[in-house]
C-alpha cells in the first residue's frame, strides 16, 4: 500500500455522506454547504498558504475558493473527487492572487534558476547518521508543528508547492501536475528534492535542538 | 534505464521517492530492498524520507488561524442568504411578469390578426374559406380582387394576376359579384351590402373610364 494512502482522508471516509450532501446542496439546500466543506477547510488553507506564504492572504484566498466552489457547486460532477476539485479551485485562486500582486516578478528568479537546469541537477542527502525518527505523537506539540512548518517554509516555492499538494493534500502525481500546470516528470523531480531537503532540515533540526524536551527523550531514545 | 543489478547509492536516492510512493516496478523494488538491507546510508535516507512523508501527511500539520471556521461559516451563510434572496426576489416578480408577457402577447397576436391584412376598403368584408392558391386578378387603384375575366375589374390595363392569399395580404377583398360565395355574408350582411355598393362604384368608374 502506498504510504500516503494510509493517511486519513475525510473524503474517502465519508464518501456516501459526502455525495448526499453534494446532491442536497446542488438541489438548493444551500445551508448544508458548510457541512460539506468543513472537513477540508484545513487542507484548503494549507494549499493557499503553500503558494502565498502569507497567513492573511492565505485565509482570504481559502475563503474565496470556498465561496467560488459554493457558487459553482452545480458544475461539480460526481466522477471527480470533491476534495480534489476544491483544492484545484484553491490553487487556481492562489496562483491568480499571486499574479495579481506581482510577486511573480520575484518568484520569476526561481523560475529562471529552474530553467537553467538546477531542477534537473540531483540533490544528494547530507546526513547519513541513523535516522532519528520523529514519532507522529510529537505532532501533539505545537512547537514541533511550528518547527516543521518553518522547515517547509524554507523550501523554494516550486518544491514547496509540489510537496504540499502531494504529501499534505494527498493529490496524486497527475492531479498535482494538473493543478500546477507542470509535467508529471517535473512533479516527481520536485517531490524527490523536497522530501530529501526536508529530511536534511529535520536532521539538522535535531542538532539545533528543535525537537528537544520531547516526551520520548526520557528513557529510551527512538534511535 | 536503471540497471537493477548494480544500483549505486546515487541511483538509489534518485528512485527513493518513487519507492516510497510504490511507484517502482517489482524488479527495481526487489533490487532496492536488497540494497537497503546492506547499505546503512541509503537505509537512513529511506527512513528519513518516510518519516517526512508521514509527519507532513498528518492532519495535525494542517492548522487554520483562530476563528477561521467561524469567519468562513459567516461568509457562506451571507452568500447563501444573498443567493436565496436573489432567487426569491426574482421569483416574486416571476409570476406577474410572466402573466403580463402572456397578456401582452395575446393582445399583440389578437390585434395583429385583426389588422392583417389592412383592407384597402373601409367596407371590406373578410373572405371566408377562399382557396389560398386560387388565381385572382387585381388592378391599380382598386380595392377588390376578382376571378379572371370578371366584368367589374377596374382598370384592366394595369391588372395583375396573383393568388387569393397574396391578394388578401396586399389588402384586397373579394369582389362581391364574382366571389360572392366567399364572403362572410352571415355576420356582416350590412358590410356585404356596402361592399356590393363599392363594387358598383368601381363598376361606375369602369364605365366612366370606358366612356372617356
Amino acid at each position: 500500500m502506498v504510504l500516503s494512502d494510509v493517511v486519513d482522508n475525510p473524503g474517502q471516509a465519508g464518501g456516501t455522506r459526502e455525495q448526499d450532501l453534494i446532491l442536497s446542496v446542488q438541489h438548493g439546500q444551500l445551508e448544508l454547504f458548510y457541512e460539506l466543506v468543513r472537513p477540508y477547510e484545513r487542507r484548503v488553507y494549507a494549499a493557499a498558504l503553500a503558494i502565498l506564504r502569507n497567513e492573511h492572504d492565505a485565509e482570504d484566498v481559502a475563503q474565496e475558493a470556498m465561496l467560488k466552489a459554493f457558487a459553482n457547486i452545480r458544475q461539480f460532477r460526481a466522477e471527480a473527487r470533491f476534495s480534489t476539485w476544491l483544492i484545484q479551485i484553491t490553487v487556481n485562486e492562489a496562483l491568480m492572487r499571486r499574479r495579481r500582486e506581482r510577486t511573480v516578478q520575484m518568484e520569476g528568479i526561481d523560475g529562471h534558476r529552474s530553467a537553467t537546469g538546477e531542477e534537473e541537477s540531483e540533490y544528494a542527502p547530507r546526513d547519513f547518521a541513523d535516522w532519528r525518527e520523529i514519532p507522529s505523537e510529537a505532532l501533539e506539540r505545537k512547537e514541533v508543528r511550528l518547527r516543521l512548518a518553518e522547515a517547509l517554509g524554507t523550501l523554494d516555492r516550486k518544491y514547496r508547492e509540489v510537496f504540499v499538494l502531494r504529501d499534505m493534500e494527498h493529490l496524486n502525481i497527475q492531479e498535482t501536475a494538473e493543478a500546477l500546470g507542470i509535467t508529471v516528470a517535473s512533479v516527481k523531480t520536485r517531490l524527490l528534492r523536497a522530501r530529501l531537503m526536508l529530511r536534511d532540515l529535520l536532521a539538522a533540526g535535531w542538532e539545533q535542538g528543535w525537537f528537544s524536551r520531547l516526551p520520548f527523550e526520557k528513557g529510551n531514545k527512538p534511535w | 534505464m536503471v540497471n537493477h543489478e548494480a544500483l549505486n547509492c546515487e541511483q538509489m536516492w534518485r528512485e527513493i521517492s518513487n519507492y516510497v510512493d510504490g511507484d517502482v516496478d517489482a524488479a527495481l523494488r526487489s533490487t532496492m530492498d536488497e540494497h537497503f538491507r546492506t547499505c546503512s546510508r541509503c537505509a537512513s535516507v529511506l527512513a528519513g524520507t518516510r518519516n517526512v512523508v508521514q509527519l507532513y501527511g498528518d492532519e495535525r500539520m494542517l492548522e487554520v488561524p483562530a476563528g477561521f471556521s467561524r469567519r468562513l461559516e459567516k461568509r457562506l451563510a451571507k452568500k447563501a442568504a444573498v443567493k436565496r434572496s436573489g432567487w426569491a426576489g426574482w421569483s416574486v416578480w416571476l409570476v406577474p411578469v410572466a402573466a403580463m408577457v402572456l397578456i401582452a402577447g395575446t393582445l399583440l397576436m389578437t390585434s395583429s390578426s385583426r389588422n392583417w391584412p389592412a383592407f384597402k376598403s373601409q367596407h371590406a368584408v373578410p373572405a371566408k374559406n377562399i382557396p389560398p392558391d386560387m388565381v385572382v386578378v387585381v388592378s391599380s387603384g382598386a380595392k377588390l380582387f376578382h376571378v379572371p375575366g370578371c366584368e367589374f375589374i377596374h382598370d384592366k390595363a394595369s391588372q395583375r394576376t396573383m393568388t387569393a392569399k397574396e391578394a388578401m395580404r396586399e389588402g384586397y377583398v373579394p369582389c362581391p359579384r364574382c366571389l360572392r360565395q366567399y364572403l362572410k355574408t352571415g355576420l356582416t350582411r350590412e358590410r356585404g351590402e356596402d361592399a356590393r355598393a363599392e363594387a358598383e362604384e368601381e363598376q361606375g368608374e369602369v364605365l366612366s373610364v370606358a366612356g372617356h
